[in-house]
């Protein structure tokens, strides 16, 4: 008897992508569709939002300040230190602001609900649901999916904001450059594709988010061992795919807006 | 204004007779990776009582979860409420659930939830919070279940048969047309055990709601089949002690994935059959 057999291997990770693509689009269609748990979307919104702000504000802040520190060698050797404000600014905005922000959250948040509805999954609560006659992808997924998308749009702006300001304080109280200029520089830099890059990015990585933890969760089988192998897996998927995303997301609005 | 009860507590019934089958199983047949049940078939009428006994991984409560679709046969018909749930959409499945109260071998209680949030879960889907009226039914209902003071607690906080009494109050709130108990005795000490059976009898006998058991417990099964509930007494009596009444409950063992026996606890101890005299024993 072999170890492993490739056809069911294949078989099953094909299953597996079909099973994420149903959840993912019935995430999605739910929203044209009633009942609406617009209470279960608060809480979450709460949960994800309020509760990813201060580690979010945390990392945006020194991102900004280490971006600041390390380039600012580079540049005074061009004689170019004054362009830290628009080098912090076009790396917190377009790049580094939302992927770091998705990372962080598939890190709290995907896990956290991997596990939570894994947990109810292993312990038929979610059976429970479905035989009460109530859909766990409206009652379960979507308030989840929606909550993500929002809050990972509003933390990217605000660990761009606080990222900018780490930026700030080095090259003011370390570097001595002028507020106003790092200020000028910084704002002046970013054109429409820079913002639109860094705000649409936030979206796509806020639904992966949270459609992986919440496949994980749902699939999740094997008990409490189980619900901790779908934990991890999902924070390395969803962390994974935000990456690889962010590559062809990249390329394609630098494609569109000619950089 | 339609009260909630006349929404949700009394489902309309789409069968034509009353000797209609309220479930049946035709030819059905499932497999993972190998068979698990093959050729099954069998009617549920109204107000009858079903007890399907089987050892460990012969499918019993695999035939609870295609009753309700949750997952598919590979094979044959079923027929639930006078609806084809084999080809049914999973959305179009949540209607018919919502007629059928099922009480899960662990109870499945929502551990987030208090026990009256578990209870009234299937009303305040429909009216999004508790109103006083749910409030009423939920105290209705686990005073069936002699648990009223539990009303504000978690789950966490109650025994194991508490815990499955509160599944069962879940379960009768909606007055469902079919009641599915899946080990509801499972684990539990002969005492809470026969609290559990109790109640099981009492719906059956004061609401004549069709159901379908699953047990290991033979005790259990021949408790249902020869007690009857005394609403004068409020308490489970012999049938011997009473007058001469039709429990309306009988037995299906499974074996190999077909059943082996059909029939009542009389039939079931006069029967030949090896396995089964080995399974009595």
């Amino acid at each position: 008897m072999p170890i492993f057999s490739p056809t069911e291997i294949a078989k099953e990770n094909v299953q597996a992508v079909q099973d994420y693509s149903l959840l993912a689009g019935r995430s999605l269609s739910n929203l044209f569709g009633q009942p609406r748990y617009y209470a279960d979307t608060l809480l979450q919104a709460d949960l994800i939002g309020v509760g990813s702000l201060p580690i979010v504000v945390l990392i945006g802040l020194f991102t900004g300040a280490v971006l600041a520190l390390q380039t600012s060698s580079t540049l005074q050797q061009f004689g170019s230190l004054s362009l830290t404000g628009k080098l912090v600014a076009l790396s917190m905005v377009r790049e580094l602001g939302p992927v770091l922000t998705g990372i962080l959250v598939a890190g709290r948040n995907s896990s956290g609900m991997a596990s939570e509805l894994g947990s109810m999954k292993v312990t038929e609560q979610i059976d429970a649901m479905r035989a009460m006659g109530v859909d766990p992808t409206k009652k379960l997924v979507t308030p989840r999916v929606i909550a993500t998308v929002v809050m990972q749009f509003f933390l990217s702006i605000i660990s761009d904001l606080v990222g900018l300001t780490g930026g700030f304080l080095i090259s003011y109280f370390l570097l001595g450059l002028d507020p106003n200029q790092y200020w000028t520089t910084a704002y002046q830099s970013l054109r429409f594709g820079d913002v639109f890059m860094g705000l649409s990015k936030p979206v796509v990585f806020g639904f992966i988010l949270a459609t992986i933890g919440c496949y994980y969760g749902i699939t999740a089988k094997g008990g409490t061992q189980g619900v901790g192998r779908a934990t991890t897996q999902a924070v390395v998927a969803a962390s994974v795919l935000i990456v690889v995303s962010d590559f062809f997301i990249t390329k394609l609005l630098m494609a569109f807006f000619n950089y | 204004m339609s009260s909630i009860t006349s929404q949700i507590g009394q489902p309309e019934r789409r069968l034509s007779s009353p000797d209609e089958p309220i479930v049946t199983f035709k030819d059905v047949e499932i497999a993972f990776e190998q068979p698990v049940l093959e050729g099954i078939s069998f009617h549920l009428l109204p107000g009858e009582t079903k007890i399907l006994l089987g050892a460990a991984g012969t499918g019993k409560t695999l035939i609870l979860k295609l009753v309700l679709g949750l997952i598919k046969p590979d094979g044959g018909s079923i027929t639930v409420l006078g609806e084809e749930v084999t080809g049914m959409r999973e959305q179009d499945l949540f209607e018919l659930r919502r007629k059928i109260g099922m009480v899960f071998q662990e109870s499945a209680l929502f551990d987030s939830l208090t026990v009256e949030e578990n209870v009234a879960y299937r009303l305040i889907e429909e009216t999004g919070r508790i109103t006083d009226e749910i409030h009423a039914r939920v105290l209705e209902a686990l005073r069936f279940v002699e648990l009223e003071h539990t009303v504000n607690l978690f789950p966490s906080e109650l025994s194991g048969g508490m815990r499955r009494r509160v599944a069962i109050a879940r379960a009768i709130i909606t007055h469902p047309e079919v009641l599915l108990y899946d080990s509801p005795t499972g684990g539990l000490d002969p005492v809470t055990s026969n609290t559990i059976i109790e109640l099981v009898v009492k719906q059956r006998d004061v609401y004549q709601t069709s159901s379908l058991l699953v047990t290991h417990r033979l005790q259990d099964a021949f408790t249902m089949a020869s007690h009857y509930f005394d609403r004068e007494q409020n308490k489970m009596v012999p049938v011997a002690d009473g007058p001469v009444r039709d429990l309306r409950t009988t037995f299906l063992i499974l074996r190999d994935g077909r059943f082996i026996f059909e029939g009542t606890a009389t039939e079931l101890l006069r029967c030949s059959d090896p396995y089964i005299r080995e399974y009595l024993s």
